[in-house]
């Protein structure tokens, strides 16, 4: 009886023979390493010597070496297919079906509140389009920080827009899914994290106008008209699918809130250099520095004073 | 037909064997026959062929050379030379000339990975690194762009240069676009280009944007 035989006599083991799952494991590798070192040594080494060098005895602990070989291999082989199965980007596959009419479509429904509130609103799970919206969105902020002229530390730059995003999008939804799990709302991870990412849009636009047309009125008219319709909408669908006065404010507060400070913050954050470097450029008038020092002489006033200027205006 | 009534197996002869296709069975052959000849051969036919995806992409026709033969030097030489050529162009270059480099880097590989996969995604026929090889030898364009922009840069940095650099980086941006759309559209179902056209137009306007946005020390 070879090592290919499928019944093997459990009854016969001997159970000194030290064969169990970890240990053959263990001489596994081993054997590996010794087989290795011996292809580059010898031509021909005894393999009859494995068995002495492992300490197995005899017949029987050849066995129970071949069916613990047996069921590691057959534990590696299950491994690994699982590791593909789970690895495999099919499975994100259906979230990508979709047809340019229908991305276009969804996009201008996510500017549009429904008005049905009591009956649930459908949402598509689909991930292409917020995943689009996110990339466009970072690529809005790196135009709006290389125009306030963020430009020194352009090493990370790259980064904070990156992480900014993709960390909002990811973030908040799960955070979302957290809290509709807690208030019984219909909705999954999902189709949270398409309503989220199509809710993006509107900060794409707004973030697209403002960072080439600095006027902070007409920012505040962006931030309210485009980005209250987006959030309105993702409210409604919201409501739509969730019962209880009580839960519906928890959850449509917080996602009001999010999102509308997220554009704040996203306008903010990057706008306040370009501010500052024009107002600093329109005319002789001093820094916002308070000079505390007293009874100091010209040479080292003078010098401050150009310490300071140059320093608003690097940053 | 007496010589056809033992036509059957006998019972203790197990029916066995392998079902394999051999596929790349004369590959063995080839190491044989490649590791026998001199280095320069072997240098000098890698370089042809890199040198003649450079060529397709300049001028970009449906052929499937750039795809059936898909190799990586040259989008790594490209990446290397516009990742170093964009190095040193912020106000404290003295401690940001590392992050920049490995962030250009890992900007062009991680795009070129994530196109690759959402046009999988979308139902491509195009392998992995043949979308990767296209990708990256398409940003060629970009890399003329960021030389000639350097040397308009050396002879001032006005408005004009400003707009010289623009015309020079759109066209370009435009060609890298196109080319890459040539050979990567076509593997995908016809109604669904957009959605592919669109993240490889992305990825060369971020790309596009870091050079024309460059200024030297």
């Amino acid at each position: 009886q070879g090592g290919g035989s499928a019944v093997i006599d459990m009854e016969n083991m001997d159970d000194t023979s030290g064969s169990s799952f970890e240990d053959m494991g263990e001489m596994h590798q081993r054997m590996k390493e010794e087989e290795e070192e011996e292809a580059e040594g010898e031509a021909g080494a005894g393999e009859e010597e494995d068995g002495e060098f492992l300490g197995m005895k005899g017949l029987r602990g050849q066995l129970g070496r071949q069916v613990a070989d047996q069921m590691w291999q057959v534990g590696k082989r299950q491994a690994s297919r699982a590791f593909s199965l789970y690895a495999n980007i099919d499975i994100l596959r259906p979230y990508f079906d979709v047809e340019p009419v229908q991305v276009r479509a969804r996009l201008l429904e996510s500017m549009i509140p429904v008005k049905m509130i009591n009956f649930p609103q459908k949402i598509a799970g689909e991930l292409y389009g917020p995943l689009m919206l996110v990339f466009t969105l970072v690529a809005i902020l790196l135009h709006g920080m290389k125009t306030s002229d963020t430009i020194i530390r352009e090493g990370t730059l790259m980064g904070t827009a990156i992480g900014t995003c993709f960390g909002y999008w990811l973030g908040v939804s799960s955070f979302m899914y957290f809290l509709a799990y807690l208030c019984n709302a219909q909705i999954t991870m999902v189709q949270m994290l398409s309503l989220l990412g199509y809710g993006l849009f509107g900060h794409c636009i707004t973030l697209f106008v403002t960072y080439n047309i600095h006027f902070h009125s007409l920012f505040y008219i962006f931030w309210l008209v485009v980005g209250g319709l987006s959030t309105l909408r993702m409210v409604a669908v919201l409501v739509s699918r969730t019962v209880g006065h009580t839960q519906r404010l928890i959850l449509c507060g917080t996602l009001a809130a999010l999102h509308m400070l997220f554009l704040l913050y996203l306008h903010f954050a990057y706008h306040k250099v370009v501010e500052g470097i024009l107002d600093t450029l329109e005319g002789p008038n001093m820094p916002p520095f308070q000079r505390v020092a007293r009874d100091i002489p010209v040479v080292s006033n003078a010098v401050l004073n150009t310490t300071a200027k140059t320093i608003a205006l690097t940053l | 037909f007496p010589g056809l009534a033992d036509v059957s197996i006998s019972q203790d002869i197990p029916v066995e064997g392998e079902i394999t296709v051999p596929v790349g069975s004369h590959s063995p052959d080839d190491d044989y026959s490649t590791l026998d000849e001199p280095v320069k051969d072997t240098i000098m036919r890698d370089l042809k062929a890199v040198g003649k995806k450079f060529v397709h992409v300049m001028y970009p026709r449906k052929s499937s050379a750039l795809l059936r033969d898909w190799d990586l030097w040259g989008p790594l030489v490209l990446c290397v030379s516009l990742a170093l050529m964009l190095q040193g162009g912020s106000a404290d270059s003295k401690d940001d000339g590392g992050p920049q480099f490995a962030e250009v880097f890992v900007i062009i590989w991680f795009g070129a990975v994530v196109i690759t996969l959402n046009s999988k995604l979308l139902g491509g026929t195009i392998s992995f690194f043949q979308s990767l090889c296209v990708l990256g030898y398409c940003v060629m364009p970009l890399t003329v762009a960021m030389l000639v922009c350097r040397l308009v840069l050396l002879a001032g940095a006005g408005t004009v240069s400003f707009i010289i650099r623009l015309i020079v980086v759109g066209a370009m941006f435009a060609w890298s676009t196109l080319a890459s759309t040539a050979f990567l559209a076509d593997s995908q179902p016809p109604n669904r280009k957009a959605l592919v056209v669109y993240p490889i137009f992305l990825f060369y306007f971020v790309i596009s944007w870091m050079i024309l946005t460059f200024t030297p020390q």
